[in-house]
């Protein structure tokens, strides 16, 4: 009992302990937030002579900052939009597969060989996108075009280069898929075996355990993982620059014609090398439109993860 | 619906878990199984609905036939043996996403059943009634399954299994994760199911087998690494009263186990 401490004192020192901890974890915290806070008041600063702006001294002579900045906001939601339409049921169907199909070797190899995914470049993903995809796509897209040009996204004369914005929406899928899969990998995998077990108890095959009950309770987990990728997505700008040569001021919801709308992240890469005066300021200040975007973004996966997750863990 | 279980060997990867077990299981009674940690008894309760295999690398020899049919014969479908072949759990596992009524319906909606919505309400309620939860829960079926006390939710579990009128209702010791009043609650359910329904159960409590089943039997190991033997079999009352085997002997007494 000798080298045991009194209860006083071990506690004493167990307090003490955690006061160093805390005391770092805490300056941790602090300092995220204060950077957070610090890039917000920079952005917020530098971006704000932009408002009073004029045709005279704005980018691409926008007649106010607005003008400029939704058809970009809209370019890059919608960008992000179509890749997480392409991404999501491949992403599902990859962590379905590798959690209840594919047993043992095969599963670990799938895993990794898409968590590598994460690991290219996205300049890479852009030479891709530019060199091997956007050709190969315009038969797909003139294909497209002849046979259901009378639905309105994909209308239009197709590009003859393949440069468009569902190119560059395949390449952001394939940049994001390692986050759907990996996210939503962890989810299926943390459904309770009692559920499983529960559903194929009751003479559920495989597909229908999977649909009606893996599915909705890796619900919030899904929906998690799909926000960090659109988060990704909305901020992707190598890819998207290099895929796509944008026209200023256009919205549209045309997919296979050579006129595409920007996207905000791209928008700020190719222009800031040779922006000067207030064209500088209209770019920061389209930076902190993207980061609300992006936070209001992760704001909303939060909320959607607190509501749906509730009953479910 | 009589149960015959014929020779039924049963493995984990290697590991043997059940041993050449053959036994009778009479219909519209409630039959224990009852051993020590290990006996494999909750294996050859899986073995009669096909869970057994759901685990990878787990394998089954012998046959286990419902009614003369074999469950195990190549053109069995492993699907629909569960189907027929109810079970309850250890521990209540409503699902967490769906309601009580959806929970009771969970069999149908899983199969990919469609019914009509007076049909389906009077399947929940006849469920209910079964499962003696109806009057508990009538005003609030849309509630989540999982907002229910842990033996309601036992008793939501086996309402579940009875909405798909199974021939055999199998329990893997219901009521070890329930406090007295809830296990009392499902003791007495199993005596009321009694009457239409074959019921297989495993439990850890003695006095509890004694209780609810009209025959016992008991599993045990005789060696290590060998698997489950079925040691002994007969009524409640031999059983308890007048066992024939010195390890059911000393496993009744409380010497072992």
């Amino acid at each position: 009992m000798s080298d045991v401490l009194p209860p006083s004192e071990a506690g004493q020192v167990g307090a003490r302990r955690l006061d160093a901890l805390h005391l770092l974890t805490l300056s941790a915290a602090l300092a995220t937030l204060l950077l957070l806070g610090g890039v917000v008041v920079f952005l917020g600063i530098e971006g704000a002579p932009a408002l009073s702006g004029t045709s005279e001294n704005l980018p691409a002579g926008a007649s106010s900052i607005w003008a400029l900045a939704w058809p970009l906001l809209y370019g890059s939601v919608w960008a992000s939009f179509l890749a997480i339409l392409l991404a999501v049921p491949v992403g599902v169907g990859v962590a379905v597969f590798a959690v209840f199909m594919a047993r043992g070797a095969l599963g670990r190899w799938l895993g990794t060989a898409i968590d590598v995914l994460a690991a290219v470049p996205s300049v890479v993903y852009g030479l891709w996108g530019l060199a091997v995809i956007a050709p190969r796509a315009v038969p797909v897209y003139e294909w497209l075009s002849t046979r259901l040009g009378w639905i309105p996204f994909f209308a239009g004369t197709p590009s003859t280069t393949g440069r468009t914005i569902l190119t560059a929406a395949l390449v952001l899928a394939v940049m994001i898929l390692p986050i759907v899969s990996s996210v939503s990998r962890e989810a299926i995998r943390l459904v309770p075996s009692s559920s499983t077990e529960g559903a194929q108890a009751l003479g559920a095959t495989r597909w229908e355990m999977i649909r009606t009950v893996v599915l909705p309770e890796a619900r919030s987990g899904i929906v998690a993982g799909v926000m960090l990728a659109l988060g990704r997505a909305l901020g992707e700008t190598m890819a998207v620059a290099m895929v796509l040569s944008p026209k200023p001021f256009l919205v549209s919801l045309r997919l296979l014609t050579s006129e595409n709308p920007g996207t905000v992240a791209a928008y700020i890469a190719q222009n800031y090398p040779e922006a000067h005066g207030l064209e500088v300021n209209a770019l920061i200040w389209l930076g902190l439109l993207l980061f609300a975007v992006t936070f209001a973004v992760s704001f909303l996966a939060r909320a959607i993860v607190r509501r749906s997750g509730g009953g479910s863990r | 619906m009589t149960i015959e279980i014929e020779n039924l060997n049963a493995y984990y990867e290697g590991l043997q878990a059940v041993s050449d077990v053959s036994m009778s299981i009479p219909e519209r009674a409630v039959t224990a199984l009852i051993g020590p940690s290990g006996c494999g008894k909750s294996t050859l309760l899986r073995c009669i609905n096909r869970m057994h295999e759901i685990v990878p690398g787990a394998r089954v020899g012998g046959g286990v036939r419902l009614d003369g049919a074999d469950l195990y014969a190549a053109d069995a479908d492993p699907v629909e043996v569960r189907a027929r072949v109810g079970m309850v759990f250890q521990r209540p596992n409503p699902f967490p996403t769906m309601s009580i009524a959806e929970n009771v319906l969970a069999g149908f909606r899983l199969r990919g059943e469609r019914l009509s919505k007076a049909d389906s309400e009077s399947v929940i309620e006849r469920a209910l009634h079964s499962a003696n939860l109806w009057d508990e829960v009538k005003d609030r079926l849309k509630r989540a399954g999982t907002s229910l006390s842990g033996g309601q939710q036992q008793r939501l579990c086996i309402a579940r299994a009875l909405a798909s009128r199974p021939d055999v209702l199998l329990m893997d010791e219901p009521c070890s994760a329930l406090d007295p009043a809830s296990t009392q609650a499902i003791e007495d359910l199993i005596a009321m199911l009694r009457a239409e329904h074959t019921v297989v159960i495993v439990t850890h409590n003695l006095p509890q087998a004694a209780r609810v089943a009209d025959r016992v039997a008991f599993m045990a190991t005789t060696e290590t690494g060998d698997g489950g033997h079925l040691i002994e079999y007969g009524t409640t009352d031999e059983m308890f009263n007048h066992p024939v085997r010195s390890a059911t002997q000393d496993y009744i007494a409380g010497r072992f186990g």
